[in-house]
């Protein structure tokens, strides 16, 4: 088991060097580009509104797609982040109810509430064996129409001391980016120091092959939605508190398929065990600068979501390009729990598998 | 190990004959639908007599059909984000270039099915020669749909059906005992029709193939690329036909079409096709997309407030998908090859 382990752990680290250092080199283009035409254009992309701008635009998405990162990994997904920001932001106003006293425990209170979530999403998939797709998406909405329910316009009232939450900044980074750099940090070390973080990679690798070597695969899962829908709670938490109330709409502002190509562009495989958080933050990163930069060269809205769509899926056409070759090669590598350093290329390797299907077909 | 391990689950559905019609936990799907139907004729007797039936149903055949096509896509293994999009940009694209004008419905209707199979057509290549994952494509598309539509007609949809383009999915032929045989049924009973007959050819067996095992497939021979393209057109072109049949049935809005992929990929699991691929019915995805839609009437028969029916939606879908998983041991993608192989070669 160990072995299995320290596998898919250096077969990790080669990879997620390459494909990380990818997205942070697509993040400078972006940022070179953006800045050339914002220039042409007669403006200055880095003054201290701008970057401010970005970064403050970056935070939100950020909690999202971290959480969003960890529940990919493990080769499951999860589409009811929107909502459970929006249920999270509504707890966190209606709690508070313009009492600083009453913050922790508004706080509190939504950590509960999102893990709770997390928990029914990360047992309806591991014990009841529901797609993640379909159980999140179906958690989603039952939390949708609960929202419809007892929400009809905004409700609560957020006191000034946790606005600044949302506001309050430090030289041109706002506090709420420095907390979620924070957040990411800690992704990334529990990702590669503890041992719940390695198991995500195998499970989302292979849940059979991680069964087998004696991993609870189904822990795993949960653990991951647990913390993603934590994060998600976080992410409600600074949308309370940049628009001093609770809000249910914002479940409408698509935050869970802009997570899932958050962390697509960040170079984690939607099929899961590849990956990371440092990319995921750089794909947060190009998404934000993007939108800036339409935002300064006054792009027509419906334009930019033409613009948005075409750059997804150019970028990941890029990264898939690049990573073909090495990916069959890792595959295999994983695949046959490091059975020696024979690197011949591709077919080879997958005789044993079809063998007997090609010679039928011979 | 795992081959082993489900081998025994494959043999034991492959003998039985309903799982072989039907595909796998679609029973619960056919069990799901009855008794819905007979909530509803409890709760309301009238809606058992042919006419609203027939209402019922030209109501229904948009979802029905869109659940046709997102089926082709996800048995093999991929999936189609785009379809509410398409939906939406299609109806708009009819409004603006007939404009109320009846000689341009034939031209635009064909122009439309031309928009749709190149819709599907870009989906399917950069899916499948440029590797980037459906979700990832199909959601591209789905943006660009988006902004491109609003984009040239400037925020708000313009334009007017022609009464004609309107018939299919308003209009039908009166009859005796149903009062209206509507044309949405008989488009869809065609499609579905020939949505069998495909999947019970080479092709269809092929489909499967490859949604089951993607490298097993084209080791015997199987142009995955071809295969997944072909499907992905399918998606496009249905969702164009129901674009036709809403566009008729509710006129043009805005919002037409929103969502719709969510709902058309949720009817499809309901009846038992795998995400993943290489597993279920198109019969039963289409009793999917008709079971939701009895859901929704079955609400409105119980007055349930508007607000509560995602809920109670979210509830049901998770339910049924975790009861047929259970009666499906073992849902993971892992079967081996050989027991879809040989039909496809023969």
């Amino acid at each position: 088991m160990s072995r299995a382990v320290a596998v898919a752990g250096s077969t990790r680290t080669a990879r997620r060097l390459g494909a990380t250092e990818l997205v942070w080199l697509a993040l400078a283009g972006v940022v070179v580009i953006g800045a050339v035409l914002v220039a042409v254009d007669g403006h200055n992309l880095f003054s201290t509104a701008n970057t401010r701008d970005m970064l403050a635009r970056s935070s939100l998405l950020g909690f999202v797609a971290i959480g969003q990162t960890l529940v990919i990994l493990c080769r499951s997904l999860d589409l009811s982040v929107g909502y459970v920001m929006a249920l999270c932001s509504l707890i966190a106003a209606t709690t508070m109810n313009g009492d600083p006293a009453r913050v922790p425990l508004a706080i509190g209170a939504v950590l509960v509430v999102a893990a709770a979530i997390g928990l029914a999403n990360g047992l309806i998939i591991s014990v009841l064996k529901v797609n993640p797709f379909i159980a999140t998406l179906g958690v989603g909405l039952i939390i949708k129409g609960y929202l419809d329910t007892e929400y009809q316009g905004p409700a609560g009232d957020v006191p000034s001391s946790f606005q600044q939450f949302g506001y309050s900044r430090i030289g041109p980074v706002p506090l709420s980016t420095i907390v979620m750099l924070a957040v990411a940090v800690a992704g990334i070390l529990f990702l590669r120091k503890t041992r719940t973080g390695y198991h995500m990679f195998a499970v989302g690798g292979s849940e059979d092959v991680s069964r087998l070597s004696g991993i609870r695969t189904g822990r795993v899962i949960v653990t991951a939605h647990v913390l993603c829908a934590v994060a998600a709670g976080l992410a409600g938490l600074l949308l309370a508190a940049r628009f001093g109330t609770g809000s249910a709409l914002v479940y409408d502002s698509g935050y869970d398929l802009d997570s899932i190509a958050a962390v697509v562009l960040g170079g984690t495989l939607l099929m899961g065990g590849r990956g990371g958080i440092g990319g995921t933050i750089a794909g947060v990163l190009i998404l934000a600068v993007l939108d800036t930069v339409f935002n300064i060269l006054e792009v027509d809205p419906f334009f930019k979501d033409v613009l948005r769509g075409v750059i997804i899926v150019a970028a990941v056409a890029i990264y898939a390009r690049r990573q073909i070759d090495r990916k069959a090669s890792r595959v295999r590598f994983g695949g046959d729990g490091g059975s020696g350093g024979s690197a011949p290329p591709d077919p080879v390797p997958d005789a044993p598998v079809p063998a007997g299907s090609t010679g039928g077909n011979a | 190990m795992t081959v082993t391990t489900s081998q025994p689950t494959r043999r034991q559905s492959a003998g039985d004959l309903l799982g072989r019609l039907f595909g796998g936990g679609s029973g619960t799907v056919f069990a799901l639908l009855i008794v819905v139907f007979a909530w509803i004729f409890i709760v309301n007797p009238s809606f058992a007599e042919p006419p609203s039936l027939m209402a019922f149903l030209k109501q229904a055949a948009p979802l029905m059909i869109l659940a046709i096509g997102q089926y082709f896509v996800i048995v093999s293994g991929e999936f189609d984000l785009s379809v509410g999009s398409l939906v939406g940009a299609q109806v708009v694209i009819a409004a603006a270039l007939i404009d109320g004008e009846e000689g341009r419905t034939v031209p635009v209707i064909l122009l439309m099915l031309g928009f749709g199979i190149l819709v599907g057509l870009v989906n399917g290549l950069i899916t499948t020669l440029l590797k980037v994952q459906s979700f990832i494509t199909t959601l591209g598309m789905m943006l660009v749909l988006y902004g491109a539509i609003r984009l040239w007609t400037g925020g708000a949809p313009t334009g007017a059906l022609s009464e004609a383009f309107r018939q299919p999915g308003r209009g039908g032929i009166d009859m005796a005992v149903v009062r209206q045989l509507p044309w949405a049924l008989m488009i869809l009973a065609g499609i579905v029709i020939v949505a069998v007959a495909v999947m019970r050819s080479s092709y269809g067996r092929t489909l499967m193939a490859t949604g089951d095992n993607e490298r097993a497939a084209a080791f015997a021979g199987v142009r995955v690329w071809r295969v997944r393209t072909l499907a992905f057109i399918a998606s496009s072109v249905m969702a164009t036909l129901a674009a036709i049949l809403i566009g008729g049935y509710a006129g043009v809005t805005a919002q037409v079409g929103q969502g719709l992929e969510f709902t058309a990929i949720t009817a499809v699991v309901l009846g038992g096709v795998v995400l993943g691929g290489g597993k279920g019915s198109v019969v039963a995805a289409m009793a999917g997309a008709l079971t939701l839609e009895a859901l929704f009437v079955l609400f409105n028969q119980l007055s349930l407030p508007s607000t509560i029916r995602p809920a109670v939606q979210g509830v049901i879908i998770i339910a049924a998908v975790a009861y047929a998983a259970r009666e499906r041991a073992r849902p993971r993608h892992h079967q081996e090859v050989p027991s879809q192989q040989q039909p496809n070669e023969a």
